[in-house]
């Protein structure tokens, strides 16, 4: 009776880390989807997430409202992101020097921020989260009244874009062209659509979705900022977009199990209390931090068939020969 | 009434290229215009300054007697101009019907499923998350006016265009800030509220049915045939109501009897009162067809003539500059031992379907073997399998009797074998190399191009020198051997590889596409080089989707469909039907026709 709890217990727990993991990666992710699919490569994710995470913990210090602080992450994560856009689209630059450079800036710009507003080096004071979520009427069912206890309302937010976002890429005019965009942009030219246009506001929305996915680390998970908090999540979250070829519910899917392997060494932690005969895996527990690494660089080698956008990476030059 | 005139346009592109000198031209209304010239005389981008895809640096466009300026095809697409291009533009992703309304998207008439499920999901959740931050009657109130504004939202995004539905503009200057906020909610309804496929499909279908042009909507744009695709273009002129109608080389991806039906097509277009401009390098097409046809010469209009007064070859001394000759002299061949023998070949292309499906060849030295075909039949993969740059996955290849079935193409280029790829810029040559590097390739690591122990190290010196003398044998137009290989025209890139490929005496060469998108001198020369290189006992496989160079080359031609050949016919005794047809995959009324 009592084993049948536990083992409830810890697959709740167990799903729920999960879910908690998986939200900012998701959230990163979709965002990618929209700059991907437009044509143009982010690997700026990082930073901007980055810059979300820390907008949110600021604009919540200032006001002390940490929804104030949600709309500030998506704010900032799209001006970043707008940077990228004016550089690669409007002026064709090298998009990974510019995801580079946004990420070298984001880094920067918050280390900075760290001592200019709080004056300090590496975490700032805790500011207001956004308050938790209790679903009532969930409470009582099993495992999932475990799963969505006590859940920060991004991850809800989470499910909402992941629906809006299948939606919009596949039913919509701006889906559309959008695909069409990272496709081969003169098709879309031909059809008289503005590609420059189409790509930028792709890029901008990738912006805004890593900001929310790194306001989540900040005011959703914790209550507060630290320095290079994402720790590569950015990157992770590239790799979930392309584990998830390019597709919203692929893209959900696979930040759903790299965010179940991100969470992995909490589970064990907590295994290991509960039954001392994995209380051995806690002297790995560095080495199972490290597989969502490898299969990151699995995802990227490619091992999975999947299909990149045809002009990903390639500035729309409308005279280009041919 | 003229629907189009081109006044003074000139068009230099960022490299200096001049592909329009001060082309004036004028377009009559209702007519089918010819617009001739030879490859890379101009005629795509005369008609892309003229579909607002590139802009012209002077001149004037005047479309139905009032001068236009185009900024991009948005523009010209609104003056009812449809442009079909020589390279489709197509997603191959895509549906047909996903492409046909990209950029000019319907709002479905009534709500669509996803749309109305998206809602219904998103205000669940949205009341619920307000319900726990609410008390209970706040929460119900505010769910009640969520819903209510959705469902407003809903309706005024759904109105073609709200600022004027809602009559905003009537309210003086309160009215022109609802205004401005009516066309934002205009654009965004635009690009947001769900496409209405069920009507555009209404429509396509209604289209083609009305021109002939049978088409399934719902099928993806890369599991149809090239002809199907062309047709999807043109479908796409017509569903944006295009009047006059831009067909750049519309002929040079079809079959013989595929053209006879886009012809049949254009002469409807006609009867219904649309313009045609018909771009095309090819004599037949503008004698069948147009009223009136202008012939453009290194970015110059020659002249305009009306089709009653001209003759095919005034048409070609216009294009050329001088007479040309349609023959090319060739003795009959005298074939002797098998030097490529394929057998039972199948292949798998990049997307893994099997694309050649048993293919068993001969090809004897001093011989050429024609293979004529439409694009897309197997051509390409079949040639790189025989190469060694692809995989096979049965069959076997053997050159003069030494297998090579799955060789590298280092070992294949070893006992003999030649190519001529078709892709001249992305497998011919690295154009960021000079013209003698390019020439030394496949060879650097022989002698006389290497030196040294192991002939480890490349004696330049002596490349310059080959170089030096293969540019001067071949008379290729370049500054000095090391110039960029990009700096060459189409022509002298082409050059280039023939000459380093016959340069290795093969036994065996094969050439794909040869002539592709180059001029008539050029084409002569590499014709010539073709038949003396026969002439001297090397078994020759050209592969080219010009059925004329295909009969005026072979000695047999193997016409090839769907990855099978489907027979092997003597030049002499074939017509251009027949083949057609047999490249159509046509088998069984071949007696009939051919009687
Ligand atoms: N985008 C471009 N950039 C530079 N040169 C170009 C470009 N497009 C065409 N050209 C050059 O302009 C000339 C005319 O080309 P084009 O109009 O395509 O000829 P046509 O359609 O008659 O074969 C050619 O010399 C070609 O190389
Ligand atoms: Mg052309």
């Amino acid at each position: 009776m009592q084993e049948a709890d536990i083992s409830i217990l810890l697959i709740g727990i167990l799903l729920k880390t999960t879910l908690q993991m998986a939200t900012p990666l998701i959230l990163t992710a979709l965002g990618g989807m929209y700059s991907e699919k437009s044509g143009v490569v982010n690997i700026g994710l990082e930073g901007m997430m980055l810059m979300g995470a820390f907008a949110a913990v600021w604009a919540t210090f200032l006001t002390g409202n940490p929804w104030i602080g949600l709309v500030a992450a998506a704010l900032a994560g799209g001006l970043l992101a707008s940077t990228h856009a004016i550089v690669s689209v409007k002026f064709k630059g090298n998009q990974i020097v510019s995801g580079t450079g946004i990420i070298l800036f984001a880094l920067g710009f918050t280390t900075l921020m760290l001592d200019a507003v709080w004056g300090v080096a590496g975490d700032t004071p805790e500011v207001t989260p956004l308050p938790k979520v209790q679903l009532p009427f969930l409470a009582d069912i099993p495992i999932i009244g475990i799963v969505f206890s006590q859940l920060s309302p991004i991850i809800y937010l989470m499910f909402v874009l992941s629906i809006l976002s299948w939606f919009v890429m596949y039913k919509t005019p701006f889906g559309l062209r959008l695909r069409a965009a990272g496709e081969d942009p003169s098709t879309l030219d031909t059809a008289g659509v503005n590609v420059e246009w189409v790509r930028f506001i792709g890029v901008v929305l990738s912006g805004c979705l890593a900001g929310l996915g790194g306001a989540y680390l900040s005011i959703g998970f914790t209550t507060r900022f630290r320095k290079g908090m994402t720790g590569g999540r950015g990157f992770v979250s590239l790799a979930a977009l392309i584990f998830g070829n390019w597709a919203p519910l692929g893209v959900f899917l696979a930040g759903l199990l790299f965010g179940f392997l991100n969470g992995l060494p909490n589970i064990i932690q907590v295994l290991a209390q509960y039954n001392s005969d994995l209380a051995f895996l806690m002297n790995y527990i560095d080495l199972i931090a490290m597989i969502p690494f490898i299969l990151v660089v699995i995802a990227l080698a490619g091992i999975r068939k999947s299909r990149p956008p045809k002009g990903i990476g390639v500035p729309y030059e409308k005279e280009a020969a041919g | 009434m003229y629907a189009v005139e081109l006044e003074n346009i000139s068009k230099t592109f960022s490299g200096g290229v001049q592909a329009n000198r001060n082309i004036t031209l004028r377009i009559k209304k209702g007519e089918v215009h010819g617009l001739l010239g030879e490859n890379g005389a101009g005629k795509s981008t005369l008609m892309n300054v003229l579909y607002g895809l590139l802009q012209s640096d002077d001149g004037r466009i005047i479309v139905n007697g009032s001068e236009v300026r185009f900024n991009s095809p948005h523009d010209a697409i609104a003056q009812k101009i449809g442009m079909v291009h020589q390279h489709f533009k197509l997603i191959p992703t895509l549906t047909v019907a996903e492409n046909v309304v990209l950029g000019m998207e319907p709002k479905s008439s009534k709500p669509t499923k996803s749309g109305l499920g998206t809602i219904v999901l998103l205000s669940a959740f949205s009341i619920i998350l307000m319900g726990l931050f609410l008390p209970v009657e706040q929460a119900l109130l505010g769910a009640l006016i969520l819903l209510l504004s959705v469902v407003i939202l809903y309706h005024i995004f759904r109105m073609t265009n709200p600022s004027e539905r809602l009559g905003l503009n009537r309210l003086g200057r309160l009215g022109f800030v609802l205004e401005q906020i009516g066309s934002i909610i205009a654009t965004l309804s635009q690009n947001l509220m769900p496409i209405g496929y069920g009507d555009a499909i209404e429509k396509i279908k209604h289209i083609a049915e009305e021109n002939g042009l049978d088409i399934d909507p719902m099928a993806k744009v890369e599991d149809i045939s090239v002809g199907l695709q062309q047709r999807v273009e043109i479908i796409k002129t017509l569903y944006r109501e295009a009047d006059i109608l831009i067909l750049d080389e519309p002929t040079s991806v079809l079959t013989p009897q595929e053209v006879d039906e886009l012809f049949v097509t254009l002469e409807r277009f006609r009867e219904a009162g649309k313009t045609i401009i018909l771009i095309t390098h090819k004599l037949r097409e503008p004698m069948a067809l147009c009223d009136r046809i202008s012939v453009l010469r290194d970015g110059e209009l020659v002249g305009t003539v009306e089709k009653a007064g001209t003759s095919p070859e005034e048409l070609a001394q216009m294009m050329v500059g001088r007479l040309v000759v349609f023959r090319v002299e060739k003795t009959p061949a005298a074939p002797s031992d098998v030097v490529l023998d394929v057998k039972n070949l199948e292949v798998l292309d990049n997307r893994n379907l099997l694309t050649v499906k048993g293919i068993s060849i001969q090809v004897r030295s001093g011989e050429i073997l024609g293979i004529a075909g439409v694009q897309g039949n197997g051509q390409t993969e079949l040639v790189e399998a025989i190469v060694g740059l692809r995989k096979l996955k049965s069959g076997s290849v053997r050159i003069a009797g030494d297998d090579i079935t799955g060789a590298s193409p280092r070992k294949v280029r070893a006992v003999g074998v030649s190519h001529i790829p078709e892709d001249r810029q992305k497998r011919g040559l690295v154009l960021g190399f000079t013209v003698e590097e390019n020439l030394a390739l496949g060879q650097q690591y022989l002698a006389p191009y290497a030196k040294g122990p192991l002939t480890l190290f490349l004696d330049l010196e002596s490349i310059q020198n080959i170089s030096q003398e293969t540019i001067d044998n071949h008379s290729i137009k370049v500054l000095s051997s090391k110039s960029l290989a990009s700096t060459l025209s189409g022509g002298n890139q082409q050059k280039v590889i023939v000459a380093r490929e016959l340069g290795t005496k093969p036994r065996l060469l094969i050439a794909a596409q040869p002539t592709r998108g180059l001029d008539v001198g050029a084409t002569e020369f590499i014709h010539k080089e073709l038949i003396s290189m026969r002439d001297a006992g090397v078994a020759i496989l050209l592969v080219s989707a010009e059925l004329d160079e295909i009969q005026t080359l072979s000695d047999r031609i193997a016409v090839i469909f769907d990855g099978k050949i489907m027979a092997i016919r003597n030049p002499a005794e074939t017509t251009p039907n027949e083949l057609g047809l047999l490249m159509a995959g046509h088998e069984s009324n071949l007696e009939e026709v051919s009687a």
